[in-house]
């Protein structure tokens, strides 16, 4: 039986063979590509122990990794947190990544593709893959000034180039830490999560991008860009009296002065938006029709998505209004919306001759050695006005600011143009404060947008009162030295 | 000049000569395996918790103490026992702790972040089967103090070993656990019955085979050129394989049912000396498996899953697939003890223990634990060859077979060699019976290892002629 058992030995010994072969191909030959795979979530959790790379303001970095004792070994901390928040997001073990942390994971994870040369010497090396950096468009001062400016109220704050379509500022508030969101402490992410959630401010709402709300009067911008394009002049007389009778409907609508807008009831194009005079832009809407409104709303983005890479919600122009809702809409009620995004871009698009430009929040992408990879290239939106036009918009615009209703946004030694807006939410609720402003009236530098939520009295001058200082400070230290 | 006295050299006595026993060796061993799993256990709470936990200082205090305990048994009881295959069983079992550790901390880890409470972790228990196995070896090397003895029991062994597979298909005990029936449950305990009918089955089929050899092996018919047994011969071949395939119908239990035939065949084979019953049991096989794969649709999406697993990678494919994740994670030195995510593979504290192995000690670790069964394995073999009687002959190489086949056919399943079975891989996985039905193997093995290689109780002197000088 000796030769027997010998040779089943050879045979066990062939099996041995097999397997030890088999899991050689598997953990040296095939490795590589199962390592790659998409449903491999061991990609996901190695990420977690490598170095990240920084979120960038130029040279100095907003969100870092920090090596540490503990099993995860590199902590994200961010030097201001809650002023940036709205930009960087939060990067939690529990709830995953939010902002930039998110969009731009590829990169700052170190597994874009772009860094494979760089992979494979980390691999030689024997050390772990590195981030790349992200360097953000953000103007630190306008940022600052935007923070606390809104100082813990509900509202949103961004701020253009209105040339390039750079965002120099994004501020939601109120804000959060995101560094107790990034910790690796489980428990204390999980209670400090379940604290913002249940904050009726909503806190994790990122506002000026994700928020639509009615835009009020500042959308009489959009209306009066229409209106410029559609054979109207600054000097073009047109009804504006105390109220109007809304066609096919038994509702009137009135002015928050409740006096008529000029002389006769009748105003110029140019008094009627410094006024903002409801009844004069209502019949506008209604004489240039619902289709007219919507395209040149269209033209300056609303009814789109942007990624900006972080994405943006859709600001809304409904279709198929009748005039009755259209002269609502024309006065930025009824179902129109928008973010504060939106409405930037609006005046971002008048300041800069009437071209609106893709609004982008990343300047440059670096290697893990620093190098530039990409740099961001402005791109054009859409055009919205003639150039023409666009300098009469920003005349008009001026004319808010220094005799009309945007009084408190004047800075001294610069033509500042803006337009307010208060817009009614729920009865009984206070109504939206903007205001959207742009400096200097000529090559202008910035385009500002700001909302307070429900933030003022029931009248149009809480735009003013209230989000025009906030608009200010923003574009003062955009234009500062 | 006259040659030299066997018996005594002139008027004084031969020197005694003793057979080495190597119970110093196996101590050595023994501490180079405790050492390796303690290295373990420390590599795994530095990487995870970054100090050693207090559990660390009992579990090697309680294997030592166990191991120390086999030791200590078999250098008094059975001395001349091959000095390698309990710390060979040792440096697995450890290993096997120290990676349900660390599969017990990533559980705690993962549930401390979740913000639940920690499951209670399977270590203690796998400590406690690790005792109950030494004892039930221990109680093998005393009780069974000549393994010739068992051959009185074949067909009491056939009747304990049918009962044992057929438990888990009584009604109040049975249990059926991802759809395979093999497991009895009673008094908060589970059992899989089947890994103890193992041994009765060996023990069965080798006293059988003695009995029987020479009229299967002499009685032939030709057939095509080849001698084949005759029919009446053949009966026991096609019980076995009914078994299996009864095995395989009513639990849905492919590995034992593999087991069983492969262990039959081979011993047929060991038994008769005649090649022609590996051709039959292979064509058994091959009929067993195609009915079985047109019969039942487990085995089909079995089949399926192992010839392309991507395409179902997140229902029935996502076992085999998380392992080939984790097996490639691992490369060729390994993430590292406590580096690596072999949580993410289902069972991986039973089934696809080799994939969290694969993932933490890499292409290197995989080789080292397949080498420590194949000396096992060969060891047994070894003994097999040695033994002095046909019984025990069969005996320990259908044990040392049992093993062979369990290990390839899970570990081949693990790494998609072959389409998983699920089974449990020895002395490594957690669970109460396999530990303990394969320390009772080891019992067996060592036994039968101390009688082939016990001196002869009289020394007889041998005359060797010797040649003339000049």
């Amino acid at each position: 039986m000796t030769r027997q058992i010998r040779r089943l030995s050879a045979v066990l010994l062939v099996m041995l063979t097999a397997l030890l072969i088999n899991v050689s191909v598997i953990q040296v030959w095939l490795a590589p590509g199962y390592r790659n795979a998409s449903g491999n979530q061991r990609v996901l959790l190695e990420e977690y122990s490598r170095e990240r790379g920084p979120i960038l303001l130029g040279n100095t970095p907003i969100a870092r990794s920090i090596p540490t004792n503990d099993q995860l070994k590199y902590l994200r901390k961010y030097s201001s947190g809650e002023l940036f928040a709205s930009a960087t997001g939060f990067y939690s073990l529990v709830y995953g990544a939010t902002g930039i942390e998110r969009t731009e994971n590829s990169v700052l994870s170190g597994s874009d593709d772009r860094f494979f040369v760089d992979r494979l010497q980390q691999l030689f090396a024997g050390r772990q893959p590195r981030g790349g950096a992200v360097q953000l468009t953000l103007n630190p001062k306008a940022q600052k000034a935007a923070f606390d400016g809104l100082a813990g109220r509900t509202g949103a704050v961004v701020a253009i180039n209105p040339t390039t379509g750079a965002i120099l500022a994004l501020v939601s508030s109120p804000s959060f830490d995101p560094n107790r969101l990034s910790s690796h402490d489980p428990a204390d992410i999980r209670s400090y999560y379940d604290t913002l959630t249940a904050d009726p401010a909503k806190p994790l709402q990122n506002r000026p991008l994700a928020m639509t709300l009615p835009p009020g009067s500042a959308f009489k911008l959009v209306t009066t860009a229409a209106a410029l394009e559609n054979g109207y002049t600054p000097s073009s007389v047109i009804p504006g009296p105390a109220s109007l009778k809304l066609p096919n409907s038994s509702r009137e609508l009135r002015n928050w002065t409740g006096k008529g807008c000029g002389p006769g009831d009748k105003t110029t194009l140019a008094n009627a938006l410094a006024v903002s005079c409801n009844t004069a832009f209502a019949w506008l809407g209604i004489k240039l029709g619902a289709d007219v409104l919507r395209s040149k709303a269209e033209e300056f983005g609303f009814n789109d998505s942007f990624a900006v890479p972080l994405r943006a919600a859709i600001s809304r122009f409904p279709p198929g209004l009748d005039p009755a809702q259209t002269a609502m809409a024309a006065i930025g009620q009824f179902d129109v919306t928008a973010t504060a995004l939106q409405m930037a871009m609006v005046g971002a698009g008048a300041a800069n001759n009437g071209m609106v430009m893709s609004p982008y929040l990343v300047q440059e992408v670096l290697g893990p050695d620093l190098a530039v990879l990409e740099t961001a290239t402005p791109a054009r939106y859409n055009t919205a006005l003639s150039p023409e036009n666009a300098a009469a918009l920003v005349k008009m615009m001026v004319g808010v600011v220094e005799n009309g209703t945007g009084s408190n946004a004047q800075i001294p030694g610069v033509a500042v143009g803006g337009k307010t807006g208060t817009a009614q939410t729920a009865p009984g609720r206070p109504p939206h404060a903007w205001f959207v402003g742009i400096a200097p009236a000529i090559s202008s530098q910035v385009a500002v947008a700001v909302v307070l939520e429900n933030g003022g009295g029931a009248a149009e001058i809480s735009g003013n009162r209230l989000a025009a200082p906030i608009a200010r400070a923003v574009m003062a230290a955009v234009l500062a030295p | 000049m006259s040659a030299p006295n066997a018996g005594t050299i002139g008027n004084r006595p031969l020197p005694e000569y003793r057979q080495p026993t190597r119970r110093n060796t196996e101590a050595l061993l023994l501490a180079v395996a405790i050492a390796v799993g303690t290295f373990a256990l420390i590599s795994v709470d530095l990487a995870l918790y970054n100090q050693i936990l207090t559990s660390t200082f009992v579990t090697v205090a309680v294997m030592s103490a166990l191991l120390a305990g086999a030791h200590i048994v078999v250098r008094f009881t059975i001395p001349f026992a091959d000095p390698v295959m309990l710390p060979v069983v040792a440096a697995l079992n450890i290993l096997g702790v120290a990676m349900i550790h660390r599969l017990d901390l990533a559980e705690q880890i993962r549930t401390e972040r979740a913000g639940g409470t920690a499951p209670t972790p399977d270590l203690p228990s796998q400590l406690t089967w690790t005792a109950v196995g030494v004892a039930l070896f221990i109680a093998v090397v005393l009780v069974v103090r000549d393994h010739r003895r068992l051959q009185r029991f074949t067909y009491t062994s056939l009747f304990v070993g049918l009962v044992l597979l057929v438990l888990p298909l009584m009604p109040v005990i049975g249990t059926t656990v991802n759809g395979a029936t093999l497991w009895i449950r009673a008094a908060g305990f589970s059992f899989q019955p089947a890994e103890l009918a193992k041994i009765a089955l060996t023990i069965f089929f080798a006293g059988y085979l003695v009995v029987t050899r020479d009229s299967l092996a002499l009685v032939r018919t030709k057939f095509l050129g080849l001698e084949f047994p005759r029919g009446r011969d053949l009966g026991p071949l096609i019980v076995a394989w009914l078994i299996s395939l009864a095995v395989l119908v009513f639990q849905r239990d492919l590995g034992t049912s593999l087991l069983f035939f492969g262990l039959f065949v081979s011993l047929l084979y060991v038994a008769t000396q005649r090649r022609s019953w590996l051709i039959l049991g292979a064509l058994l096989f091959i009929l067993g498996a195609t009915l079985s794969y047109y019969a039942f649709g487990h085995v089909r999406i079995r089949v399926q899953v192992w010839i392309d697993p991507f395409a179902d990678a997140a229902d029935n494919g996502f076992q085999i697939v998380q392992s080939l994740y984790g097996l490639a994670n691992g490369g060729l030195l390994g993430a590292g003890l406590g580096q690596g995510y072999p949580q993410l593979v289902p069972f991986a504290k039973t089934d696809f223990i080799m994939a969290a192995f694969g993932e933490e000690l890499g292409l290197a670790g995989v080789m080292a634990i397949l080498v420590l069964y194949a000396i096992l394995v060969e060891r047994g073999m070894r003994t097999g060859i040695a033994c002095r009687d046909a019984f025990g002959t069969l005996l320990a190489t259908g044990l040392s077979i049992v093993l062979a086949l369990q290990v390839f056919v899970v570990i081949g399943g693990v790494t998609r060699l072959i389409p998983l079975t699920g089974l449990t891989t020895p002395f490594l996985s957690y669970g109460g019976s396999s530990l303990v039905a394969n320390w009772m193997v080891l019992g067996l093995l060592m036994r039968m290892s101390h009688a082939a290689r016990t001196p002869d109780p009289v020394l007889i002197p041998v005359n060797r002629p010797v040649e003339a000088s000049a």
